[in-house]
């Protein structure tokens, strides 16, 4: 009993994970930008299908996909922002969502037109295939793997953020835009960059699912929505409250799966209108006028 | 006269005039244009329930088709018992579709607008789930299909079969444009105001002492009331009813149209409703990739033409004092 709890436990954890890269990248371009990127699923689709493509084209090597795969969403977030978004910081915020919008339009369209309607798959590295035995049962060494760069991910960004000059100055054009402007911050080439890292996260988050999930041109649509809701949970624009959230729908999951079949969709859905009801602004955010 | 007395003159001319050309289609068109035309009426009113809420209140809703759905699902429901005739079907497809949206507006309107669109879209794909995944109901993957148009009928008086397209075309037309009527009031009047007041400033409409959550919670009811209408004439129309109409690809439509069109007009999101199944009865000759244009027409439209069409026009001719955007006054 008590085992089967854990197992399911550390299931439910690693899938929070590439949750947690998409969300992570969805919060931070929100915390610091104010834009909320509808497209962001669609970042972490195009990094599944590019890593796809070079895993396949460069002789099925899967770690050169999940190079270059995120390189090349990085710079379709470099071009977002630069080209489109940039045009509209000052309209009004309903015009910033509809930009983003457009976007997902577009990119699960050309998906499509690229590879097909069809599911793509490819098979799981040497190195981290096969399972370990784990209170009796096999557990995949590759959710040990994706518990581990979602860990290393994590951590990595904190002290990004908290140790590093550059995570200063983006956490100071968070807090205060124009302030940190007239000191002296870069303020555009700043947000440039916290957009492609956030591209890039969320295509990460795609390219290390290739192994495991189908690759198909829904995959966008489902994982931004699972997204909204962790970061409804968490607080938009709090990282904490991204990792806790997508945790916590990641056990909801693995749980409601097993537990409760019929309502395994629902408890996502009743977790966050709990949070709704109780704290609007989410476990971990801040409280907006 | 002076000149707006005589503008508002035209306007109920042009008005009554495109009413009598929409009663005369079946007479003079075939069943290719009446129902092109059927489905030009559907997404404007569809259109006109969207921007309820974006044109008045600058709310931004990516989930509007779960209230199409649930509208059209319902009607079909009531319809295929064979019990139910057409006319409360269709009530109480409204119906269902206004309680689901008191129920999801409630969560909706709590916070800002940016959550707004999350919720939203959220909430719309938990109901397209839903229709998804409860077969014994809602048919599945399938969706209900058979769905009778059944009779319109007074005991005692008279009954019409609703079987002929020409027939149902009438039923159609008159309850979308009597739905259009109703949204038209609503925006004019004080309730409409105070919608328009919060768009331009929430913080004050507050100071007078109004609750915009309130306020808020039942525009997005009524929003879902009449967008379930649109919904529950569809099903009868088609005879089917499938899980795509609460997709969030069913959601974009209203958006585009209010945006092609333009959000900052009453008529905007008509005449969006036009060019939209226009452009896209064309784009479907060619590709099935409709989307990926719509998606880039979106895109021009937000970097370049805020107003839309007809904000454009009225500008251009009348020189009125139209605005762009609420955001550029």
């Amino acid at each position: 009993m008590v085992g089967t709890l854990v197992y399911q436990g550390l299931v439910g954890l690693s899938e929070a994970m590439y949750l947690w890269l998409v969300a992570a990248g969805l919060s931070l371009i929100f915390g610091v930008l104010r834009v909320l990127n509808f497209a962001h699923g669609s970042l972490y689709m195009l990094g599944a299908y590019l890593a796809f493509y070079f895993i396949r084209a460069l002789g099925g090597n899967f770690w050169v996909g999940l190079l270059l795969g995120p390189v090349v969403v990085a710079s379709v977030g470099w071009a977002l922002e630069f080209f489109f978004l940039r045009r509209v910081y000052q309209l009004d915020v309903a015009f910033q969502l509809l930009l983003t919008f457009a976007f997902v339009l577009i990119f699960d369209d050309l998906v499509k037109l690229v590879w097909g309607p069809l599911y793509q798959s490819v098979s799981t590295p040497p190195v981290l295939s096969g399972a370990v035995l784990f209170m009796g049962r096999p557990y995949p060494v590759y959710n040990l793997f994706i518990l581990t760069v979602g860990s290393l991910v994590g951590l990595g960004l904190w002290l990004l953020l908290e140790r590093t000059p550059w995570g200063t100055l983006v956490r100071a054009a968070a807090s205060d835009r124009e302030m940190a402007s007239a000191l002296g911050v870069r303020v555009p080439r700043l947000y440039t960059g916290v957009f492609i890292f956030g591209a890039w996260l969320a295509a990460l988050g795609g390219a290390l699912s290739v192994p495991v999930h189908t690759i198909s041109p829904g995959m966008g649509e489902s994982i931004i929505i699972e997204a909204f809701l962790v970061v409804v949970i968490g607080g938009l624009g709090s990282l904490k409250g991204a990792f806790l959230g997508a945790v916590l729908i990641g056990l909801l999951h693995a749980y409601g799966i097993m537990y409760l079949p019929m309502f395994e969709l629902a408890l996502a859905y009743i977790g966050m209108a709990i949070v709704l009801i109780i704290r609007p602004w989410g476990m971990f955010g801040v409280r907006e006028a | 006269m002076d000149a707006s007395a005589s503008g508002k003159l035209w306007l109920r001319v042009f008005v009554v005039g495109i009413v009598l050309v929409l009663l005369a289609v079946p007479q003079v068109a075939g069943r290719f244009w009446q129902y092109l035309t059927l489905n030009i009426l559907l997404l404007s009113l569809f259109s006109l329930s969207f921007n309820l809420l974006f044109g008045m209140t600058g709310l931004l809703s990516f989930g509007h088709a779960a209230f199409y759905a649930t509208g059209a699902y319902a009607t079909a429901l009531f319809l295929r018992t064979g019990m139910v005739p057409l006319l409360p079907s269709v009530i109480m497809g409204t119906v269902a579709a206004a309680l689901l949206a008191a129920l999801i507006g409630f969560f909706c309107v709590r916070h800002t607008h940016v959550y707004f669109a999350m919720l939203t879209l959220a909430f719309g794909m938990m109901v397209y789930a839903i229709v998804w995944k409860w077969t014994p109901v809602t048919g599945g993957d399938d969706g209900l299909v058979g769905i009778p148009r059944g009779s319109l009928s007074i005991p005692g008086l008279f009954t019409i079969q609703m079987g002929p397209l020409a027939h149902y075309y009438y039923f159609l037309t008159i309850l979308a444009l009597l739905g259009m009527y109703a949204l038209y009031r609503i925006s004019r009047s004080p309730f409409g105001l105070i919608l328009n007041g919060m768009r331009e400033n929430a913080g004050r409409v507050e100071f007078a002492g109004i609750s915009a959550r309130r306020y808020l919670w039942w525009t997005f009811t009524i929003a879902g009331l009449f967008a379930g209408l649109a919904g529950s004439l569809m099903a009868p129309l088609e005879s089917t009813v499938a899980p795509a109409s609460a997709h969030w690809a069913k959601s974009a439509e209203p958006v585009m149209a209010s945006l092609i069109g333009g959000p900052f007009v009453f008529a905007g999101p008509i005449v969006g409703s036009l060019i939209y199944i226009g452009l896209k009865e064309v784009i479907v000759r060619f590709t099935q990739y409709w989307l990926l244009i719509f998606g880039a027409v979106l895109l021009i439209l937000v970097l370049g033409f805020r107003g839309g069409v007809v904000g454009f026009l009225l500008r251009r001719v009348a020189r009125a004092n139209v605005p762009l955007s609420p955001a550029e006054e």
